[in-house]
């Protein structure tokens, strides 16, 4: 048996197990054929898949995993423990469970994603030595001898092998041990290999002096872009994920990755997005081979300019949005659009800038707060219960007499997303202090029934 | 209010730290211009159903959040030079001379209307906004009570709206009701009865 799921898990079939004996423990046990190569292929489709949305530099770790450089593509994301909830939720949501770990190295994120405690494991930089000590030493990627070797002069964790002397190691068991241990651990180089499919689209420039000064970096791309957009002509394409690699001459690979909201085939465009990028570049002794990519493209077509004689034509702001977005990243630009909510903070969601637009508001609703806290604000207040608003709040140490107030307006809980919701209710107010300040206060409860609520008082938006 | 030019909005009292009168101001303002809206913030706490209760539906406004006071100017800038926008609007606490300047020409440019809503932390730094800038114009806006109603409940909100500065125009204060469904202000109707008394008042606060 080479592979068993989580329910074939539970039943006590183990990988390594041979066939008649799982037959014998499971009666009727269905048994899949290994293909190896299958597998290997729809590795590789799932590693093109990371490649076009995750990050520019992602290669298969066979047999079972796939290795991702996050340098440099994490701010489209929103930052590290972002990227790997996408990843994670996006991988779940298609049917495939996986583990993930981001460390300073392949060999320690690999360990941690296979033999860590958590199935999303984030490590701190430089803390790699203390989170790979305990795991076992098949961790390592060894051939499976040594581990067993290992084992019989009494090592059973990396942490037995990190300080020893490595020349009688190196003696017994070659030099893979020393290898493996100095890349887990960051002391030799392990480069990744990006994943290159045959049809994408690539140009590519070797420089036979290497170059460092942001000016001839930037007249670089301009002439790359160039040729990237003949080629993408050639076949009517236009890019959506754009990767732009320079090799340094210390074999180092800096990246910049730029997203675009539609297709686009624009040289100056591209250029000027790529060029915002270029102080990210840290060229180092000086960059020997600069490659753009169109890592992700799509069909493109050309659309005729409406020309009317009386309206004036649709600005296109998908030129903004692309800057907007690589700068300060994709997912913090967004319109907002309505939820089917009566709880104030469920009832807006984000929605892509650019997406159609849906014409739906929030209609026929009691006045709104134009500023939402993050979070509701616990008050004092004196009031009367069950339906009165307050006589005063006191909100941040200031304590404000109510002179008109409107309410209440009850919003239920929405027992369909938690049990504990089934009796909740909120009671708002609108109130109106002395000087003419408007707040939208709440109690949790109704009033009268314990079990609806804490009855204290919450402020939670105010009014202009 | 001019377009093509800067233009700084704040609250009085409070609104200078909560900022909600002063974005249901600017939200009226930029739902009466053409086109899409960009709104850039460092922290989003804005209501999307309160901006559209000022006159702005959602499908109209382009949010921004961008973390830190220097984004926020960034996108802000970019947007106005785009000039495929109807307005854009950004909260900032801080706006140096420089900055505002640069926002100015990058309006003037692309003729989209900017405003700049000032918004500070803490009431105490909110002195920031005497500090010369290179906007147009530049209002506050605060808070007074509602029209009184017949019965129990809060009427129409009304603001105080101060003229503090404008380039080659004079200052003025009035009282006005909130904006409504479509972004317009409403002239009080106890005000309306006393057009003199208002219109002295206008010409002592343009000393």
């Amino acid at each position: 048996m080479t592979a068993v799921d989580a329910t074939a898990q539970a039943l006590g079939l183990r990988v390594g197990m041979p066939v008649t004996k799982a037959q014998a423990l499971v009666p009727g046990l269905v048994i899949e054929p290994a293909d190896p190569k299958a597998d290997a292929e729809s590795l590789e489709r799932l590693a093109l898949w990371v490649l076009q949305r995750i990050a520019p530099i992602v290669a298969v770790d066979p047999p079972d995993g796939i290795v991702i450089d996050s340098t440099g593509a994490d701010h489209l994301h929103g930052g590290d423990a972002a990227m790997l909830d996408a990843l994670i939720g996006r991988l779940t949501l298609s049917g495939v469970s996986a583990r993930a770990a981001i460390a300073d190295t392949w060999g320690a994120a690999h360990a941690l994603a296979r033999y860590g405690s958590n199935p999303v494991l984030i490590a701190m930089p430089g803390a790699s030595i203390d989170m790979l000590a305990p795991l076992p030493l098949e961790a390592l990627r060894l051939s499976p001898a040594i581990p067993a070797g290992l084992r019989d002069l009494g090592f059973s964790r990396i942490g037995d092998l990190i300080g020893q002397p490595r020349a009688p190691l190196t003696l017994r068991f070659g030099p893979e041990l020393s290898r493996r241990l100095d890349q887990a651990l960051g002391n030799s180089a392990e480069p990744i290999e990006p994943l290159r499919p045959e049809d994408m689209i690539e140009a590519r420039r070797s420089f036979a002096e290497p170059i460092a000064a942001a000016e001839t970096i930037a007249r670089y791309i301009g002439k790359l872009v160039a040729t990237l957009c003949e080629a993408l002509e050639v076949r009517g394409l236009g890019v959506r994920r754009l990767d732009l690699l320079c090799h340094r001459i210390d074999s180092r690979v800096e990246t910049v990755r730029i997203g675009l909201a539609r297709p686009v085939r624009d040289p100056q465009r591209l250029t000027r997005l790529l060029c915002d990028k270029i102080e990210t570049i840290d060229p180092g002794l000086g960059i020997e081979i600069m490659t753009l990519t169109a890592t992700l493209a799509e069909p493109m077509t050309e659309r005729q300019a409406v020309s009317h004689l009386i309206e004036a034509p649709e600005p296109d702001l998908s030129g903004l949005i692309d800057t907007l977005a690589n700068r300060v990243g994709a997912r913090a630009i967004y319109r907002f659009a309505p939820v089917a909510s009566d709880v104030p903070e469920r009832s807006v969601c984000r929605i892509p800038a650019l997406a159609e637009e849906t014409g739906a508001g929030w209609p026929d609703h009691w006045p709104r707060p134009s500023r939402l806290l993050p979070r509701p604000e616990p008050i004092e207040t004196m009031a009367l219960l069950p339906d009165h608003p307050p006589n005063w709040i006191s909100w941040r140490g200031v304590r404000r007499r109510v002179r008109r107030a409107d309410g209440p307006e009850r919003v239920f809980g929405e027992w369909w997303k938690r049990d504990a919701e089934l009796v909740a209710v909120r009671d708002y107010f609108r109130i109106e202090d002395d000087a003419g300040e408007r707040f939208w206060i709440f109690r949790a409860g109704d009033g009268e029934d314990v079990a609806t609520g804490s009855h204290r008082w919450f402020l939670h938006g105010v009014f202009g | 209010m001019a377009l093509g030019c800067l233009h700084e909005v704040a609250g009085g009292g409070n609104g200078a730290v909560d900022g909600a009168a002063a974005a249901c101001f600017v939200a009226g303002i930029a739902a009466r211009t053409q086109g899409k809206v960009l709104w850039c913030v460092a922290q989003q706490d804005l209501f999307a159903p309160g901006l559209e209760q000022a006159g702005l539906p959602p499908d109209r406004v382009i949010h921004v959040e961008a973390g830190d006071d220097k984004s926020v100017l960034a996108c802000m800038e970019e947007g106005l030079r785009h000039g495929g926008l109807g307005a854009v609007v950004a909260d900032i606490a801080r706006l140096p001379m420089t900055a505002s300047r640069r926002l100015h020409l990058a309006a003037k440019e692309s003729g989209t209307i900017g405003l700049a809503l000032r918004r500070w932390r803490r009431q105490a730094e909110a002195s920031d906004f005497g500090q010369p800038t290179a906007a147009m114009t530049r209002w506050r806006i605060s808070v007074l009570p509602s029209r009184p109603l017949p019965v129990p409940g809060v009427g129409r909100a009304r603001w105080l709206i101060e003229l503090i500065r404008a380039r080659a125009g004079e200052s003025l204060d009035i009282e006005l009701e909130a904006c409504d469904g479509s972004g317009h202000l409403g002239l009080p109707a106890d005000m309306a009865d006393r057009p003199a008394a208002a219109e002295g008042r206008r010409h002592s606060a343009a000393s």
